[in-house]
């Protein structure tokens, strides 16, 4: 074998290596830029990322392998790649004020989103489970530092640490399950797995193997138990990574769930030992995550409980492991992205400068003084609480709909219990919002240019794939068929 | 020889002594020291079953781990002595703020 054999196809992996250097880039750029030519770094970054998405739409089509097995870009992670570059991009545009608000390093900031997101990408790419343990710790580490980037804050520097502490605690139990299943197996091919657990006997070796993969991933996407870091992450740390926590991180979880769990131990015989785990897991999710956001008085937390509900949610449809589940989680994970990001953002612009304002009484009257503002924010409660005609319905009605043609109507009922229990709190917030006397200080906000684009995008997304999700399941349909 | 299985125990037994010293100390750098030994404990595995398999893979792995180890703990002492600047302290029991 010669030594570039490595290489071979190394071209579908374009996108990956775009944004990789786009964050380079803006790494160096920002040595030589003044406070006035700052905003070169989110022109960079934008175009940058754009450009990353067409090129990641255009490696539609058959599998590829890369680095010798190591990567594989298929339908199923073209869909993924576009849905992290998207999240990428409205990070940026959100952030874009809030960095020079509180004087942030932008060109750092920018650079480790980018750094992240290419992490994101390579999860949805990875085709062994050692590249997916690479990816995920290119992803975690770079946002430990996003989490704790605001130096002063003692909450940032607080939500870094509990960040790091328990991510690395979890990394190592996931390199632990991987460790054991390739004690059980011999390798660590993803797309071998499914061929050599179909034809031999579960072994107790390789039961505890995935028992320790559950648990790693368990902590990335934050289902109970394993969700005490998110509350007090997502409370502290600076408001637009918090935002951008929810939505890739998250992602990028399901993305390996499934490429782990679907693609790698769908067989009969390992689904029956993991479906009853996870279903566990999805309704414990989803009762805790909606109960503890209902007590919270901060609306910057109650959004951190909702994100855990909303895992919970989109956990249900792994348990079915068929292509409609598949799909849905796809869909939910887009879904999801538009709404809480543009939540996110009205948080970001009601904060104020130091994030001061994020109680509930810091939202009375905003429809009196910001009656734009409070529309938006209306909207985005609407759609997390999974009403029609939004995007947070149309996600929750397939995720259930897919549960319920599995047979798993206990969940499909507690999902939808627990989604009745959620609109209180969400309707709590506009209530706030037009039913009280604005407080002292209650004057109107100035929106930037990026951030309006900003919710003008998630609206229009959110609105768009409430009123025609079938483009969209489609998609996602077409995109997960060579999981199974 | 020793055989493989040996090795196998003592990686289980590292394992779980870090994990226990991460749930239990109250001083993040020794936190972090428990973390690194998860990390390694792992590796052991890796380079135990590499062995058993005669597969070189294994053996690539824990050279990456390691890699991916050392990023860890450079970010982790970052934050630890970030927040040593402003608290005078590493004790993880002065790092309450957000308990509601």
């Amino acid at each position: 074998m010669d030594g570039t054999a490595f290489l071979q196809g190394t071209g579908a992996l374009v996108p990956h290596l775009t944004v990789l250097i786009t964050g380079l880039v803006i790494l160096t750029l920002d040595l030589f830029l003044t406070e006035r030519s700052r905003f070169l770094n989110e022109v960079v970054g934008l175009v940058g990322l754009a450009l990353a998405f067409v090129l990641a739409v255009l490696q539609h089509g058959d599998p590829r392998m890369v680095f010798m097995d190591m990567a594989v870009v298929d339908n199923f992670s073209v869909f993924f790649h576009a849905t992290f570059i998207l999240i990428a991009i409205l990070t940026l545009l959100m952030s874009a004020s809030f960095v020079r608000r509180e004087d942030i390093a932008s060109g750092e900031y920018y650079a480790l989103v980018l750094f992240a997101t290419t992490g994101f990408m390579f999860v949805a790419s990875a085709a062994n489970l050692v590249m997916l343990f690479l990816a995920i710790e290119i992803l975690s580490i770079a946002t430990y530092i996003l989490a704790g980037l605001h130096r002063q804050e003692q909450r940032s520097l607080e939500a870094a640490f509990k960040y790091f502490i328990l991510g690395a605690f979890s990394s190592a139990i996931f390199l632990y399950g991987i460790a054991t299943v390739y004690g059980a197996l011999g390798h660590t091919s993803i797309t071998q797995l499914a061929a050599t657990v179909a034809q031999g006997e579960v072994s107790p070796l390789l039961m505890l193997g995935m028992a320790l993969l559950i648990v790693g991933l368990g902590f990335k996407v934050a289902v109970v138990p394993f969700h005490m870091w998110v509350p007090d992450v997502y409370d502290g740390a600076p408001i637009t990574v918090t935002a951008f926590m929810s939505a890739g991180p998250k992602a990028a979880a399901f993305a390996a769930l499934l490429r782990v769990f679907f693609q790698g131990f769908g067989a009969e015989n390992m689904a029956a030992q993991w479906a009853p785990v996870f279903a566990v897991l999805a309704g414990l999710t989803m009762i805790l995550g909606n109960l503890s956001a209902l007590a919270q008085v901060s609306i910057k937390r109650m959004l951190a409980y909702s994100s855990i509900a909303h895992a919970g949610y989109a956990f249900v449809a792994l348990v079915t492991l068929d292509a409609l589940g598949a799909a849905s989680i796809l869909y939910y994970m887009v879904a999801y992205a538009f709404m809480s990001l543009g939540a996110f953002a009205v948080l970001t612009v009601v904060a104020k400068r130091g994030e001061r304002h994020h109680a509930f009484s810091d939202y009375s009257g905003l429809a009196s003084t910001n009656p734009i503002l409070a529309a938006v924010m209306t909207l985005f409660m609407f759609a997390l609480a999974g009403l029609p005609p939004t995007a947070g319905f149309a996600g929750k009605f397939y995720v259930f709909s897919a549960a319920v043609k599995s047979g798993y109507y206990v969940l499909a009922i507690i999902g939808v219990l627990t989604s009745v229990v959620s609109v209180f709190y969400y309707i709590h917030v506009i209530r706030v919002m037009y039913m009280q006397e604005p407080g002292e200080g209650g004057s109107p906000i100035r929106v930037s240019a990026a951030t309006c684009a900003l919710l003008g995008v998630t609206v229009l997304g959110t609105l768009y794939m409430g009123v025609f999700p079938g483009s969209i399941l489609r998609l996602a349909e077409h995109s997960v068929s060579l999981l199974f | 020889m020793i055989p493989i299985s040996y090795y196998l125990w003592v990686s289980a037994l590292l394992f779980v002594t870090g994990a226990i010293g991460v749930l239990l100390r109250r001083n993040a750098l020794v936190i972090l020291m428990s973390l690194e030994l998860m990390l390694n404990a792992v590796n052991l595995s890796f380079v135990a079953y590499a062995r058993m398999f005669n597969d070189m893979g294994g053996h690539v792995f824990v050279f990456l781990n390691i890699t991916v180890a050392a990023a860890e703990a450079a970010v982790g002492l970052a934050i630890i002595l970030a927040i040593y600047r402003t608290k005078e302290t590493v004790d993880v029991d002065h790092l309450s703020l957000m308990q509601h």
